[in-house]
């Protein structure tokens, strides 16, 4: 028994001897991983200081200062030059009310779709699941040109109503994909009970299917909303006045027109990602979660 | 309960609108893009049957294929990019603190858009006054490189952007998988002796495949549909150096008004994107994918 007993000790001498080895090598491991992890961090904010750092410089301090100084006042009539001279206000406008209308109607529909889908009962549910999601897999490229003439023809081109209705068709997949997640593991007992007690199907869904998704609904609507804000090639091709243009394709016209100025130009892609940059500051987890739930689940 | 979750009449009204929109707007464009790519057209005036000689004329236009070849080597650099991107979620998903906020700072460019990024982008290359040429002229580099002006470069130095916009959805997507990850999978490897990188190697990645096939189509369908980006920040220059296919599409129907051979570059690229998905999914199919 002593024998073993020394055996033992032995081992967990050795073991622990074992231990602080590892650790001094695993301090070293691990202060390399957090060096690599920090510069990456690095890497991706670094570019958007160095943005607000030359929206706030003159051109002579763009073009003979080092592009790392600070700027020496912060010159914020920039912002002001590219928000009433560049008109990038009504742009900014533009693309708030057309965000917000095309949310709520991609919300909406793909709410009643996801609910007839995994609450109601009928033969083809799959097959138009199916369909929807095959939607996903569509390159936009090769819908514009049909897109184009269509709403050629029915006279809304250079109409918001065309970027809307673009907007809607092809975020509904997404759409429906991370809300069906949600709908999945949504207990029905509920809404069975409701049933029971006679409710109509309407009532079921507004008052009490739509609250309880009140989550994933805030996650669709801000992956929506982010997804709108930036969206380019259909502004691009079916607007063409000025007055209906969103910021994407506004920006592209002020920076034509401001080649050289540099603050202004930084003043411009600014304003046009302060919205985003408060959206994730308030709400990143909901955006993560709308990432991780769109992809993961495909 | 049946019979109320049956009323055919609900289930229409619930579903048609949403299948009317896609129908119109999705499916109804896609089949056209094939027909009108059997036309000459300029847009406007009349169409004219020409049977299959804009899909003919597709095979021998080098400057197609040049921008295919473009698109093509993005979405091979874009799939060998996930190793790095693989790499880094197990980092962050082993005892690293502060995981969560560097994922989200990691995100944040994925967010903006590819217009934003372009114009950012555009000034980080600057050949006189970007951040990168005044770095190398400041440690002694002599005839630095103009980036985006360089035939040879350019798709090297779009990608680089590309890899700043997207690093962070891949590692929140793998992130969101590891998680998935029943942990005492993990600690048993650990008491079985297994080190972190065979628990990785051995257990986390099979574990996680099927996400894995995910981003593999994703980065290939994503990178042949890739516009935005290249459209600002180039415009396919310089001399078609990065021209790629959904950006030749645009400029054969809205530049040049050819629409019909326009619908053809289009249909194409439909036809190229869901055959490598269908392609992927039936590769990889024939391995098990691991339940747990």
């Amino acid at each position: 028994m002593n024998k073993e007993n020394i055996e033992l000790n032995k081992q967990t001498k050795i073991n622990v001897t074992a231990k602080k080895g590892i650790s001094l090598w695993g301090r070293i491991g691990y202060g390399l991983l957090y060096l690599i992890l920090g510069i990456i961090a690095i890497f991706q904010i670094y570019p958007l200081v160095w943005l607000f750092m030359f929206s706030l410089k003159s051109n002579s301090e763009v073009f003979g200062k080092s592009p790392f100084a600070l700027p020496e006042s912060p010159r914020w009539e920039n912002y002001a030059k590219a928000w009433t001279d560049g008109s990038i206000n009504l742009y900014f406008f533009n693309s708030v009310w057309i965000t917000v209308v095309a949310v709520v109607l991609t919300v909406l529909l793909a709410s009643f779709v996801t609910f007839a889908i995994t609450r109601m009962n009928w033969k083809y549910n799959k097959l138009v699941l199916g369909l929807f999601m095959v939607g996903l897999m569509i390159p936009i490229h090769s819908a514009l040109i049909p897109l184009f003439d269509f709403f050629n023809k029915l006279n809304l081109i250079d109409n918001p109503i065309s970027i809307i209705l673009a907007y809607t068709a092809f975020n509904l997949p997404l759409t429906i994909m991370i809300l069906l997640g949600f709908y999945y593991t949504l207990p029905r007992e509920v809404e069975e009970a409701a049933v029971m007690d006679g409710c109509s199907v309407h009532r079921i869904f507004f008052q009490i299917t739509l609250p309880m998704t009140t989550p994933v609904i805030s996650t669709t609507v801000i992956i929506n909303m982010i997804y709108n804000w930036n969206e380019f090639i259909f502004v691009n091709t079916f607007i063409s006045s000025d007055k209906y243009k969103t910021l994407t394709v506004g920006i592209q016209n002020f920076i034509g027109q401001y080649l050289t100025d540099w603050g202004a130009i930084g003043a411009t892609l600014m304003i046009s990602i302060i919205p985003i940059l408060i959206a994730f500051i308030l709400l990143s987890n909901r955006i993560v979660e709308g990432i991780a739930a769109g992809s993961v689940k495909g | 309960m049946n019979k109320v979750m049956s009323n055919k009449w609900v289930i229409a009204l619930y579903v048609l609108p949403a299948l009317l929109v896609i129908s119109v707007l999705i499916y109804f464009p896609i089949i056209l893009t094939g027909y009108y790519g059997l036309m000459d057209w300029d847009g406007i005036g009349e169409m004219t049957f020409v049977g299959l000689e804009n899909y003919a004329n597709l095979l021998t236009d080098e400057k197609f294929w040049d921008s295919a070849l473009h698109s093509f080597l993005l979405a091979a650099f874009s799939t060998l990019s996930l190793v790095g991107y693989l790499i880094i979620s197990l980092i962050l998903a082993g005892k690293i603190k502060g995981s969560e906020l560097l994922r989200k700072i990691y995100l944040i460019p994925m967010l903006l858009s590819s217009v934003a990024i372009a114009q950012l982008w555009l000034k980080i290359y600057d050949p006189n006054n970007g951040i990168i040429n005044s770095f190398l002229t400041a440690v002694g580099v002599e005839n630095t490189p103009v980036w985006l002006a360089d035939s040879n470069l350019v798709l090297y130095s779009i990608f680089v952007a590309i890899i700043w916009q997207y690093a962070g959805f891949y590692i929140i997507i793998y992130s969101a998988a590891l998680k998935g990850i029943p942990e005492s999978l993990v600690e048993a490897a650990k008491i079985d002796g297994a080190n972190p990188i065979q628990i990785a190697y051995k257990i986390k990645l099979p574990l996680i495949s099927g996400v894995i096939k995910v981003t593999i189509i994703l980065a290939i369908v994503g990178s042949l549909k890739y516009f935005d980006l290249i459209y600002v920040m180039t415009g396919g220059g310089p001399n078609g150096a990065s021209e790629v296919i959904a950006s030749y599409m645009y400029k054969q129907a809205f530049s040049t008004n050819d629409f019909g051979y326009g619908s053809a570059v289009g249909f194409f690229l439909l036809v190229i994107c869901l055959v490598i998905t269908w392609l992927i999914r039936k590769l990889t199919a024939s391995e098990d994918e691991i339940q747990y």
